[in-house]
């Protein structure tokens, strides 16, 4: 059976529109992190989508760079997460107001 | 022998010896000893001078080898501006007109800067005094050989700064201060004339204005294209320039203030050099002026009354150097009554006697004002004539002289401008001639009278000398140069003798030769002995009222007079009220319309709307657009959605 492209680019949009709305809405900076992780799977599963849709596998190979990429990025984000909480007990983000004044 | 090539080089030093020591009085002076600063100042002064003999045989010898033409030297130190429009160069031109000039200049300076020593003594800084001094003579000289007009324009100007400097030299006394400023004010508006002549001028010999290419260029025709109208112009603004730098109607006041310098000053700068420069600047192109009737004719008419009504301020003044300031104007006014009726060569003349006989009567005054210890007001002073004899007899012998008696140097050059006045038909109108020897005469003998005033209140009658003050005569060092220039203002005028007899003319005639010639002079020599015995007996008749009212049997008379024409009297003493008129009609317009400036435009349009405006609308923004940084990140991002949603439907709506 075969899935049409929009189903493909529903699931796209969906989880891309999750990982907005959680970023944009919880305060737990944790959260956020995994937020940003969904937003750049659904950008993953685009690339795929389209890659096997156009027959050709550059798609693909971005993809992979994206994942280690996101590897990194989670590395580097949970490192800040832990220094913000030692430095004020919590992980929630409104209390990272300080440059502000 | 000199030749013509060695004294070519001479006159980069002749230039140049002077600003060498304003340098190092300017800069070390403070460090070197009183005598050490004079000697300095005034050494530098004699060896120009000397140089400036040597270079003038140079110019001699030209002229005698039999060359065709005027005789040049021209010495081109560097390319100055140099482009296809505009082409200078810094040149220095020796001709027989600049030649006269050089010695009058540097031998007056020569002997003033000796005196000087005597007369700064016990100023407290005489380093500045010789510094300033010096840079005067650098600035004259680089006028009187610039070789060309941008050349002789920055002589100009840094022989008003020098002017200024000296003015307020003794610039802790508010009045001295304020005259310097007003000598130098006045000046600009002269030389604001002088420079859009100057730049007209370049824009019709398309670039160069060397003096020896404008000759050139107006004998073969270039004038032609000016139409009559522009050359009127460019003569018109020129002269305008010489009437603030010359002291002339209606430029003059500065000059009677500046008499607040150093009288030493007053004798080389406000008498003998500087103010001449604008009767030099017309004898120096006198080919443009004489392409310019109308010109011709106002100079002359200037000059005439201005020697009429400065000689009239000049009867009621009391004070010793404000009589000579007058009469200074006065003799300038006969300069370029001279010029202005195409007598140059007796402009010239007159130039030169006047520069011996009023720097000595100047040096003259500053002797009796050091002796009197700052008094100038010769109402307090009377019978000095036994006190200071030489002073005396030198100051006599200018007084003849400037009067006008036979043998004495004025009376040869103002018999001449008269004359040539007289004889003038070419004029605006031929009768015009007429009316300036007229009122060229009328000087004459208020000239005369004034003088001779002077003299008897000084030096003769009682002694009015307050008690306390005890005259003495000065040191050598100031009785030298007086009677250095007593005896040049005694035997200066045979040097330009009337007819075949004279040396000057013969000299000058090259330079003059063709201007002369476009002028009609119907000469006449019954005519000009007749008019000879007029002005002697007029300078004599001047002297004998004098005598009468001053030291002779109707001493009560100008007491009564003065009573009797009362108001005439005080208009007199108060110089006419030109300076209120002045006051009233220039300075207070004007500075009511900078008041204007500065209250509203200054303050409110620029200050308040401009400056502080765009600061505050800049301040206001930040305040309210502060209110958005929350410092919370979720808010910032949406933000971005917000916006990236608009963007959306603007791009793909």
């Amino acid at each position: 059976m075969i899935v049409p492209i929009e189903a493909w680019l529903a699931v796209v949009l969906a989880l891309f529109a999750i990982g907005l709305v959680g970023v944009a809405t919880r305060r737990n900076l944790l959260i956020q992190l995994m937020s940003i992780e969904l937003m750049l799977n659904a950008a993953n599963l685009a690339l795929v989508t389209f890659s096997r849709w156009h027959g050709d596998a550059e798609g693909q190979v971005v993809a992979f760079l994206v994942m280690a990429v996101a590897a990194g990025e989670a590395a580097v984000g949970l490192a800040l997460v832990i220094a913000f909480f030692r430095h004020r007990r919590s992980v929630l983000v409104d209390e990272a107001a300080q440059m502000k004044h | 022998m000199i030749t013509p090539a060695l004294a070519t080089r001479l006159l980069p030093f002749i230039v140049l010896l002077p600003l060498f020591g304003a340098v190092v009085n300017g800069l070390f002076g403070a460090r070197l000893s009183r005598r050490a600063v004079g000697l300095l100042g005034t050494a530098t002064i004699f060896t120009s001078f000397a140089l400036s003999i040597l270079a003038v045989l140079g110019v001699y010898g030209l002229a005698h080898a039999g060359a065709e033409g005027t005789p040049r030297l021209v010495f081109t130190a560097w390319s100055w501006i140099a482009s296809p429009n505009l082409s200078v160069d810094v040149a220095f031109l020796l001709d027989p007109l600049s030649s006269v000039m050089l010695l009058i200049v540097t031998g007056v300076s020569a002997f003033i800067h000796l005196y000087s020593i005597g007369y700064m003594a016990h100023d407290r800084s005489p380093a500045r005094y010789f510094a300033y001094l010096n840079l005067f003579v650098f600035a004259m000289l680089l006028l009187i050989l610039g070789e060309s007009l941008p050349l002789l324009f920055v002589g100009w100007e840094g022989v008003g700064l020098c002017s200024y400097l000296l003015i307020g030299f003794w610039f802790e006394d508010m009045d001295k201060a304020i005259a310097g400023k007003k000598a130098f004010l006045v000046n600009r508006i002269g030389d604001f004339g002088f420079i859009i002549g100057l730049f007209l001028l370049l824009y019709f010999t398309g670039g160069k204005l060397g003096f020896p290419f404008l000759e050139a260029w107006a004998r073969d025709g270039g004038l032609d294209p000016l139409h009559g109208v522009w050359i009127t112009v460019i003569t018109l603004t020129l002269f305008v320039g010489a009437t603030g730098k010359s002291a002339q109607i209606p430029l003059y006041v500065w000059l009677p203030d500046a008499m607040a310098g150093p009288t030493p000053v007053s004798a080389l700068i406000h008498a003998a050099t500087m103010v001449t420069a604008g009767v030099y600047m017309i004898a120096r192109l006198n080919f443009l002026f004489v392409a310019a009737p109308v010109t011709m004719a106002v100079i002359a008419g200037i000059g005439a009354l201005t020697a009429l009504f400065a000689a009239s301020i000049g009867l009621v003044q009391n004070d010793i150097k404000k009589v000579l300031a007058y009469s200074t104007v006065s003799q300038l006014g006969y300069m370029f009554l001279g010029v202005g009726v195409g007598a140059f060569g007796a402009g010239v003349f007159h130039l030169m006697t006047h520069a011996f006989f009023k720097a000595c009567l100047f040096l003259g005054a500053g002797s009796v004002i050091h002796a009197m210890s700052g008094e100038q007001d010769i109402r307090k002073m009377g019978g000095l004539a036994s006190r200071l004899p030489i002073t005396h007899a030198t100051f006599l012998v200018s007084c003849l002289a400037i009067a006008g008696i036979p043998i004495f140097s004025g009376f040869f050059s103002k018999d001449e401008i008269l004359f040539m006045a007289f004889g003038n038909t070419g004029l605006f109108a031929p009768w015009l001639g007429k009316l300036y020897f007229a009122l060229g005469l009328g000087g004459a003998l208020m000239t005369a009278f004034y003088m001779f005033r002077l003299y008897f209140l000084t030096f003769k009658g009682e002694s009015r000398v307050p008690e306390t003050v005890h005259p003495h005569e000065s040191p050598f060092s100031m009785t030298i140069p007086l009677m250095v220039l007593a005896f040049l203002a005694t035997v200066g005028g045979f040097l330009g003798l009337p007819g075949e007899l004279s040396v000057l003319h013969p000299w000058l005639a090259p330079v003059f030769e063709a201007a002369e010639k476009v002028v009609v002079v119907s000469t006449d020599h019954a005519v000009e002995h007749g008019l000879m015995g007029v002005s002697v007996l007029v300078a004599l008749l001047g002297i004998l009222i004098a005598r009468s009212l001053y030291v002779g049997g109707n001493q009560d008379l100008p007491a009564r007079l003065a009573a009797d024409l009362k108001g005439l009297y005080a208009l007199l003493v108060d110089k006419w009220r030109v300076d209120e008129l002045y006051f009233a009609v220039v300075i207070r317009p004007f500075m009511a319309l900078a008041g204007f400036l500065h209250r509203v435009v200054d303050v409110i349009v620029i200050d308040l709307l401009g400056v502080n405006g765009a600061g505050a609308v800049v301040v206001g923004l930040g305040r309210t657009l502060r209110f958005l940084q929350t410092g919370q990140t979720q808010q910032y991002l949406a933000g971005i959605l917000v916006g990236l949603v608009v963007l959306g439907a603007l791009v793909f709506g």
